[in-house]
């Protein structure tokens, strides 16, 4: 059991290392990474980061180091957390495996055999350094490098835990993969990782979803994520993250998309206290798409800087970026986008949508959209509206009976309803569920 | 005072402070269908709104009552619950909410007992057939993408599942052909329950659909004539002119 003490330097990184038995190149490659943190700056740019103490974060914490293999060995501490958060007893029902993290350990997986027949990896991060080092070497870091900015050079000094999954050549994976991750631990970071890798014509739904309850002090929440959709395959990578309100939740999550291959995000922010997060796609092979869907809700003291971010590398490419944002009880939101075509991509096309709700006087909304075109055949497109409640739709929808909070609620459900209507059933009812208590103020 | 719809002595302005209706008074019964005509601008529209409770505008004096209980300052949807109802002139849109499931709320909002989801579609659909609306109706957003007669169709198809005890209807029958209306008004004609009605409307062929109990004639807003149904041959022949 290794339980370090508060704050980051050398020591803890090669603690970390050592307490997992990493191979010399991940203690290196950890090393490394921290170097660069403690060289880069924070961001001049998006919301203010200046309430994070990196001194007052515990970077590595164990609570267990068991694995569980089924449901009965899971402790009745961690099935009561997920009752909480609502997660249904139908759900296995159409999950392949679940990836359950508390702490930062995976600690219950559960792979149906099927998939594994199959050739499928889905296991811990950790577990695949040590049990498939080789494909584990061979994709790790190499679509977001750990000199990418601040926080990812973080997360690859410090990461513990998070999935990995390897789809082989024209296996479809069409059961969505399941983590769920949760914060525990008063001023705990969470530096969880990802890697998917998905071979020639295969296809994967994964969907990760989070919530957790409300803690006294900040909370650092920075995870990295990495795809690598090869030639004709496609993956569709779900995210509905519902931090606690004091959480700092700086996500670098991209996608690197061969010849003919789709990769598309959909990515929901209810909660935390700070999250900036652009799910971005690099389009490198001919013809191949990147789409963006973006959802951002932002309550009470809570900055919603969210968005998408597209490179187009390669000709015939396109990429779709979505945002939906509402703000409400001062919260704000901003979306933030970034779209790239670069010479030579000719025949490309990019189409940035993105509309936010504003409920109140209080709240806020803003627009930060970047275009950086280098080839002159393209078609480039962006669209934006910002509404503030209706008093007509709430005069109306009050005519018929429903109480304000009725009324909003159903404004606020309706406008983020093509959203929800690319979620699993169980999402789009938790997340209805968390709007309405959100509109009747008594979440945040 | 049961059974009875009572403005009395109403006036009301907008937020700004202009106002617009001017002391008007009606009394409607359960079963009587008034009907209430003017020119553009004379304040038909504003009187019904502020009846509702919009916020744009304000009452500044007079009362609401409904079966003897005054309502004037309530909120919108308690006046809905305690059973008025408004019919919208322009019915609003509301992107990503479905109508079936919209309605069932707002039914459910206003009795004890819970209708299944099941139950609920089936009554609506039989309702919007004899609407002649297309089923599809019931699955789409609410009123978007609504052609002008479905709108004003799916207005009186709320009423006819929300059962309010008094209805007040703006123009429900404009931008209707002649076919529509004799649906719409067929379907009013034949309602199930007790309702008394206010239908604001421009179009004199209204009578050849609806038994008029009582015209009513609103000019800068005051009501400055009430008769029975000879007054709207009276408006056909001269205009509102001399009625000013």
């Amino acid at each position: 059991m290794l339980n370090l003490p508060k704050g980051l330097n050398s020591k803890t990184v090669e603690a970390i290392s050592h307490y997992k038995n990493e191979p010399d190149w991940m203690r290196r490659f950890r090393l490394k990474a921290l170097g660069l943190f403690l060289k880069k700056s924070m961001p001049l740019w998006g919301a203010d980061l200046s309430g994070i103490n990196l001194d007052d974060i515990y970077y590595y914490i164990s609570p267990t180091d068991k694995k569980f293999k089924s449901w009965d060995e899971v402790p009745k501490q961690i099935k009561d957390t997920y009752d909480k958060i609502g997660i249904p007893e139908a759900e296995k029902k159409f999950l392949a495996g679940v990836g359950a993290m508390y702490d930062s350990e995976v600690i219950y997986h559960n792979l149906k055999k099927q998939w594994e027949d199959k050739g499928v990896i889905f296991v811990s991060i950790d577990t695949a350094l040590k049990i498939y080092p080789d494909i584990f070497k061979q994709y790790f870091s190499t679509v977001i490098s750990p000199d990418d900015n601040k926080f990812a050079s973080l997360n690859s000094a410090v990461w513990s835990g998070g999935s990995f999954v390897y789809i082989p050549k024209g296996v479809h994976v069409d059961i969505p993969l399941q983590a769920y991750f949760r914060i525990n631990a008063v001023s705990m970071g969470q530096f969880e990782r990802t890697l998917i890798i998905a071979e020639e014509g295969s296809y994967l739904t994964y969907i990760e979803g989070c919530s957790a309850p409300i803690y006294s002090k900040d909370s650092l929440h920075a995870a990295v994520v990495e795809i690598i959709v090869k030639k004709g395959a496609r993956v569709r990578y779900t995210t509905i993250q519902n931090w606690s309100s004091n959480v700092y939740n700086l996500v670098t999550k991209r996608a690197i998309v061969e010849e003919e291959g789709i990769c598309e995000w959909v990515d929901g922010n209810l909660g935390s206290k700070v999250t900036m997060k652009y799910p971005s796609v690099y389009l490198k092979g001919k013809g191949s798409k990147g789409e963006i869907l973006s959802l951002a809700f932002a309550s009470r003291n809570q900055i919603q800087d969210a968005g998408g971010k597209a490179v187009h590398l390669a000709p015939y490419t396109s990429s779709t970026i979505t945002s939906k944002s509402v703000s409400v009880h001062g919260g704000r939101t901003s979306y933030r986008g970034f779209v790239k075509i670069n010479h030579g991509a000719k025949g490309s096309k990019s189409l940035v949508r993105c509309s936010a709700l504003i409920l109140d006087s209080v709240s806020r909304s803003d627009t930060y959209p970047t275009n950086v075109i280098e080839e002159e055949d393209v078609t480039l497109g962006h669209e934006a509206t910002v509404s503030k409640i209706g008093e007509q739709q709430i005069f109306y929808l009050m005519s018929r009976g429903l109480n304000e909070t009725q009324a909003s609620s159903m404004i606020v459900n309706g406008f983020i309803e093509p959203v929800i209507k690319q979620l699993p059933l169980e999402y789009a009812v938790e997340l209805n569920k968390l709007i309405d208590l959100s509109m009747e103020g008594s979440l945040g | 005072m049961k059974n009875q719809l009572i403005i009395q002595d109403l006036f009301v302005s907008t937020k700004t402070g202009k106002q617009i209706v001017d002391g008007v008074n009606l009394k409607i019964k359960t079963g009587e269908i008034h009907i209430l005509m003017g020119p553009n601008g004379s304040g038909k529209s504003t009187l019904t709104d502020a009846l509702m409770g919009h916020p744009e505008y304000k009452i500044t004096s007079g009362k609401l009552i409904l079966n003897g209980q005054d309502i004037t300052n309530f909120p919108i949807d308690k006046k809905a619950k305690l059973g008025l109802f408004l019919g919208f002139q322009y019915p609003i849109e509301v992107a990503g909410v479905n109508f079936a499931q919209f309605l069932r709320m707002a039914v459910n909002e206003q009795s004890s007992k819970r209708v299944s989801p099941v139950a609920f579609r089936n009554i609506l659909k039989s309702q919007a057939k004899k609407l002649s609306l297309k089923d599809e109706i019931i699955e789409r957003c609410l009123n978007e993408g609504f052609s002008g007669g479905e709108k004003k169709k799916a207005e009186i198809l709320q009423l006819s599942l929300l059962k309010p005890k008094f209805a007040i209807l703006d123009e429900p029958d404009s931008g209707l052909d002649a076919d529509a209306l004799k649906y719409l008004f067929n379907f009013i004609n034949n309602l199930d329950f007790p309702l008394g009605m206010l239908l604001i409307t421009h179009n004199q062929r209204i009578l050849h659909f609806v038994k008029a109990d009582f015209v009513h004639i609103m000019i800068k807003g005051e009501i400055v004539k009430s008769g029975d149904f000879n007054l709207v041959e009276e408006i056909e022949r001269s205009g509102y002119a001399e009625f000013a």
